[in-house]
């Protein structure tokens, strides 16, 4: 199956898949809702199928780079079409191929503008694939930018709330971090002086330990930024809060990823004494994150909010497995990424239903909704049990992992870490508890449980959450192959 | 006394200073144009004097210089019309006047 | 050995099967889906039957084990499997009889509830995971287990979701046994890291190896114990299962009587070669179970909800058996939990019986239950004879050999807190019985509707008292074919003999508090009022549970929501405030700046000559070099 698909540019077509979609766009009317939502869904779930081939059909006994496509694209300065993946690549790209999918069908309701919404949507979706597929970091910057800029819009204009503050926000911390990066990748560029933006070729390089040293920060907090790295994580409870539905589980489920991802292939692979060196501070930081948003959520009552924080927290567990300098560690920390990927986009799915419903996100308006609507209370308890670390689903095995890496490192730190299971179960059942047990409110009798789409796109996302909760082996061997080399760079000094 | 480049450098640059001095100072548009037009002579010597001593076999500066004068005229024609219409809204062609361009 | 492979893969797999089935299909179908439940457990319950032959046969030494693997990480890996030894089949014969009868029990008991096949579904559910544990032969596999019963229970206390009290009550046990997990999990960190398995058997070789410094085999010791503190409900997180009565009594008796609270001491049995390797951490459980046993005694005297009397009454009998594990008695501590898990079971679906008669929880309205309820009544004297430890009944055997254990152990104060506990224990079972069945009916009402349970709920009482008259034969002291010889800790099983002086002074200590029950509730010779009237504030203090729970809240509201306020106030006004301040610096510093451009196209002019001039000068200073362009000197 490998070598048949190594013949036809699997990736390229992958990316291309939400791109079409959006020329397809271009071409219906605005006012035909239903073809418009219809096209988006054909093709990204074109896409997801697509994903899901390269999941199965990556060969990760031989692990390393496959399905590379290398041509020569600007070779004066040594810009390259470089498109491979790894196992970490192929487990986020088959996560961008869910939470997309699970995206646009949850955004199914939408009305206002639907064809312009779904066009940045997809265009986001591009530059996210994009980014977890190539091996240029001059195509990287360029989709990450992608990937970041149709936020400002997407929120700005289908928001809610203080959506135009929440939107400047985020794209100015988001273009703060791209500077950091942008100056990270260019100072590599120079560095090197090999001409070239490959990263196979940067990656044998052995960069000065000075350079290293100051590089190493650039690189990770503009990383940082985007995965809500402490204290620069304010962007993500406004954004999330404002943003629309679709898009809030894009951004925590997929864009946040970026963010980790880059901290992990760049900062801490190709520098690995800076990261050496750095790493301690890193995992104070993320220590913070863990905690403080995981009890900054406990006082909170705008249930998105409550989520944003929740993401803060678990954004934390993944940057803590990348600052546990170990092979268990890096892979605890992708797994988490694919992990909280789905579960905060069933998450923000299920916020964005039930505010759909209740008009209204503040947890103390809302009592006893599992009456009228059990199936949506079924998927936000079993999500929240996800989220707590309950085994059998997808968080236990990530944040396990991710403890058990991390532990050989930084054994006190990740004690205090694990405290957040207590803090989050906290949490968690209180917003169960309040807003879908205990006697209902009259005024909310009428309201109707999940619509098909809606349970098609809970089904998606929590298929997956249990498949990995419950059988990781396979997964997780890929991820593991795939960190093994950063670990084996980091360890080796 | 033989001309040496200095003194056409001398030359331009008092020109230049000149036509500075008469931009900055002046109140009238119209003489500030005209101080604009020092200025592009002052330039001019220079690219004919430097194109003269240094490459004596190459025009580059004589081009150069031709390209400045029909420029100057295309920029004073420019210059005058803009100056035209403001006296026509405003009455006035007084450069302390003109401040619609500001925040 | 296939055979095994096979059969004990099915024990769990069986009730999951259930479980899925119920889910998927038969929800609709309530009869259906409790008869699969039921010929699921079954099927686990005799595969059981056949595992404990097998293993009488094979005697002591035998075990069986084989994993399978789940997560490998490089030198991390993370399996499931089976251990089949002694200590499993006892806990495998516990778990799937007592969980059959309570599905048998429920039919009647839940009949006419809407969500009949729901609450199948989640009881199959808690039985696998609750097998998954027994069956565990690693650490990892014990705490995924461990979790799932905790979650398991938080359904089932909540399975009466819309009521308020449930809702309350199923997060307050998730989240305070939560708090000894995070201890469990800590504990599996350490120790994993330093023997880089998971597997009992490894980590016991690593141990007799000497590997582990004592120090910190301590340390690994209590946190893991403090799992099972969390889930066996030991004082100071004892605080979730009288709460977690709000649940339906069959639950009670399954989750929070029988299996899933027994499930820390079968944690500490199953891990007893790393608690005994360190004495300061048998101290601590010995002390701490002695402890919760009499403190939760006390507290049982007061109650007058028939199902928190029995919900204290499990605390000190939980209690007992750490006492038990404590001091090293491996075996009789797990005998008393197999005797335990029978007659509490029987007194918490015999309390459920009376509950489904009268519709209230609360003993001061019942009263001469037993004429209209004979075989419930029965049943229940039964096992309150037996939980106080009257000859010849199973809990006799069990407490007794604690004692005689407690005993030789030398431990005189932890002895006299077991035989006031025993007084204590013998004194408020027989006060909810006399309450309950005897004397008059206080409320008229209630006893007019009150009737004797169909037969789906008597049959598992009789059967249950059965068993808790006869389980305590298989460990009589000193036999040849004992629970002992078989169940035991290390190469040779501990000496057992009879102790009359234990046998006597405790049955006397039995009977005198019946005797005092009697005098009290029965012939009123001793005006109950009076006793509390004498006591005052100690009664106050008992029948509100010490207040615990009112400083838990306190400390909760007035230090974690203090903090957790505070961390979103940091977060909105330091965090934010700083990012918020670097945009209104930009803001403001525009609004300054923008005052330069005035509009004046000269003064445009003059700062951009003298910007020019500026940048020639410093490049003239910088590189003196370039004048020479000038003149080409």
């Amino acid at each position: 199956m490998a070598e048949f698909l190594g013949n036809i540019p699997f990736l390229t077509i992958i990316y291309l898949m939400p791109l079409c979609a959006v020329i397809a766009l271009f071409f219906i009317p605005g006012t035909n809702h239903k073809a418009v939502k219809v096209v988006s869904l054909v093709f990204s779930v074109l896409s997801f199928i697509m994903s899901l081939l390269l999941f199965i059909s990556y060969d990760y006994k031989k692990g390393g780079l496959q399905f590379v496509e290398h041509f020569d694209w600007i070779p004066a300065i040594g810009v390259n079409y470089f498109m491979g993946v790894n196992g970490i690549n192929v487990a986020l790209v088959l996560l961008t191929g869910i939470i997309i999918t699970a995206g646009i069908l949850a955004s199914w309701d939408l009305n206002y503008r639907p064809k312009e919404f779904f066009i940045l949507l997809l265009m986001l979706t591009t530059g996210v694939y994009g980014v977890f597929m190539t091996y240029n970091l001059f195509l990287f910057f360029l989709f990450y930018e992608i990937a970041v800029l149709p936020m400002y819009l997407l929120i700005g204009i289908w928001g809610t709330g203080d959506k135009e503050y929440a939107a400047m926000k985020l794209t100015l911390y988001l273009l703060v971090g791209s500077a950091l990066i942008l100056a990270g990748l260019l100072g590599i560029y120079f560095a090197t002086g090999l001409h070239t933006f490959d990263f196979d070729k940067i990656e044998q390089f052995a960069f000065d330990p000075t350079f290293q040293k100051i590089f190493f920060p650039i690189l990770f907090v503009g990383f940082g930024i985007l995965a809500a790295l402490w204290p620069f994580h304010t962007w993500s409870p406004d954004g999330h809060a404002s943003a629309p539905t679709a898009v809030s589980m894009l951004h925590a489920g997929v864009l946040m990823k970026l963010g980790a991802y880059g901290c992990l292939i760049i900062p801490v692979w190709l520098f690995p004494i800076g990261a050496k060196f750095w790493l301690p501070v890193v995992a104070v930081m993320t220590l913070v994150n863990i905690v403080y948003g995981s009890i900054g959520a406990v006082k909170q009552t705008d249930l998105k909010y409550i989520v944003a924080y929740s993401s803060v927290s678990h954004m934390g567990v993944v940057l803590l497995g990348i600052a546990g300098m170990n092979d268990v560690a890096f892979s605890g920390a992708v797994f988490q990424m694919v992990s909280h990927g789905i579960m905060t986009g069933l998450f923000f799915g299920l916020i964005g239903m039930t505010y759909g419903r209740t008009h209204t996100r503040d947890i103390h308006k809302m009592h006893g909704l599992a009456k009228v609507m059990p199936v949506l209370a079924v998927f936000f308890a079993m999500t929240g049990l996800c989220s707590l670390g309950l085994p059998g689903l997808s968080g236990f095995v990530a944040e396990l992992t991710t403890f058990v890496g991390v532990y050989k490192t930084f054994p006190v730190w990740t004690i205090i870490a694990v405290i957040s299971i207590v803090v989050t179960a906290f949490y968690v059942l209180r917003v169960v508890q309040i807003v879908f047990l205990g006697p209902l409110d009259a005024e909310y009798k009428d309201l109707k449980d999940a619509k098909f789409t809606e349970i098609a796109s809970l089904s998606i996302l929590m298929f997956f959450i249990v498949l990995f909760g419950v059988y990781p082996f396979y997964i997780m061997e890929l991820i593991h192959g795939s960190v093994l080399p950063i670990a084996a760079k980091i360890g080796g000094m | 006394m033989t001309i040496t480049l200095a003194h056409y450098v001398v030359l331009s640059a008092l020109l230049f200073a000149i036509g500075i001095i008469g931009i900055l100072t002046r109140r009238n548009a119209i003489g500030i144009l005209m101080s604009l037009e020092l200025l592009f002579n002052a330039a001019a010597i220079n690219m004919v004097a430097f194109s003269k001593y240094l490459t004596p076999s190459e025009i580059y500066g004589d081009i150069f210089t031709i390209f400045i004068i029909a420029i100057a005229a295309a920029e004073s024609v420019l210059g005058l019309a803009i100056i035209l219409a403001m006296f026509r809204k405003r009455e006035t062609v007084n450069a302390d006047e003109m401040n619609i361009m500001k925040y | 050995m296939e055979q095994l492979n096979v059969l004990g893969l099915a024990i769990p797999a069986l009730p999951l099967l259930a479980f899925l089935l119920i889910t998927a299909i038969t929800a609709k179908k309530k009869m259906l889906s409790a008869v699969l439940s039921i010929s699921c457990i079954f099927a686990s319950f005799l595969i059981s039957v056949y595992l404990l032959i097998l293993q009488l046969k094979a005697g002591h030494g035998a075990s069986y084990e084989f994993s399978f693997p789940w997560l490998f990480l490089g030198d991390v890996k993370m399996s499931l499997g089976i251990l089949i030894n002694p200590l499993t089949t006892v806990m495998l014969i516990v778990v799937t009889t007592v969980s059959m009868l309570v599905q048998i029990y429920s039919i009647g008991y839940m009949k006419g509830d809407y969500a009949f096949s729901r609450f199948f579904s989640y009881i199959s559910l808690f039985s696998f995971s609750m097998l998954g544990i027994v069956v565990a032969n690693n650490l990892i596999q014990m705490y995924i287990f461990w979790e799932l019963v905790g979650l398991c229970s938080y359904l089932l206390i909540g399975f009466w979701w819309f009521k308020p009290e449930a809702a309350e009550a199923s997060k307050k046990a998730f989240i305070v046994t939560r708090f000894g997990d995070f201890g469990f999990l800590v504990g599996i960190l350490i120790l994993s890291y330093i023997t880089g398995t998971f597997n009992f058997a490894e980590i016991q070789a690593q141990i007799n190896a000497g590997l582990i410094s004592p120090g910190l085999l301590t340390v690994i010791a209590l946190l893991l114990f403090s799992g099972a503190v969390g889930k066996s409900a030991q004082f100071p997180l004892h605080v979730w299962l009288p709460d977690a009565m709000e649940g339906p009594t069959p639950v009670s008796a399954l989750i929070h009587a029988a299996t899933m609270v027994a499930a820390g001491v079968f944690m500490v049995a199953r891990l007893f070669g790393i608690f005994s390797a360190s004495p300061h951490a048998m101290l601590v459980i010995a002390y701490l179970g002695g402890f919760t046993a009499i403190f939760a005694a006390t507290i049982a005297l007061t109650q007058n909800d028939i199902k928190r009397v029995l919900a204290f009454s499990t605390l000190s009998q939980l209690g007992y058996m750490m006492l038990a594990m404590g001091i090293g008695g491996y075996t009789s501590g797990m005998f008393h939990l197999t005797t335990h898990a029978f007659f509490k079971a029987l007194l918490f679906l015999g309390a459920g019986s009376v509950i489904h008669a009268v519709h209230t929880n609360d003993i001061q309205l019942m009263g001469g239950l037993h004429k209209k309820m004979p075989i419930t009544s029965i049943t229940f004297l039964i096992a309150s004879l037996s939980i106080a430890g009257i000859f010849p009944l199973s809990g006799f055997w069990s407490k007794d050999e604690i004692l005689v254990n407690i005993m030789e152990s030398g431990h005189m104060g932890l002895y006299y807190v077991a035989a006031a506990t025993a007084f204590l224990t013998a004194f408020y079972m027989f006060r909810l019985y006399l309450m309950t069945f005897t004397g008059k009916p206080r409320d008229a009402h209630a006893y007019e509707h009150a009737h004797e349970s169909p037969l789906t709920m008597t049959v598992p009482l009789m059967i249950l008292a059965v068993l808790s008259i006869v389980t305590g034969f298989a460990g009589i002291p000193g036999k040849e074919q004992s629970f002992y010889n078989f169940l035991f800790f290390g190469a040779h099983p501990h000496e057992t003999h009879f102790n009359m002086g234990v046998a006597l002074s405790s049955s006397a200590i039995a009977v005198s508090g019946i005797a005092l029950a009697l005098l009290m509730y029965a012939f009123g010779l001793i005006k109950p009022e009076a006793v509390k009237n004498a006591s005052g504030p100690l009664y106050k203090l008992s029948y509100n549970k010490y207040y615990i729970d009112e400083i838990y809240m306190f400390f909760i509201k007035n230090g974690f929501f203090v903090i957790a306020s505070a961390v979103k106030w940091f977060d909105r006004h330091v965090v934010d405030g700083a990012v918020n301040l670097v945009a209104f610096l930009c803001r403001w510093a525009g609004s300054k700046l923008r005052l330069t451009v005035n509009g004046g196209v000269q003064s445009y002019a003059l700062i951009i000559f003298g910007g020019l001039v500026f940048i020639a000068a410093v490049f003239a200073v910088w590189n003196p070099d370039a004048l020479k362009l000038l003149g080409g000197r």
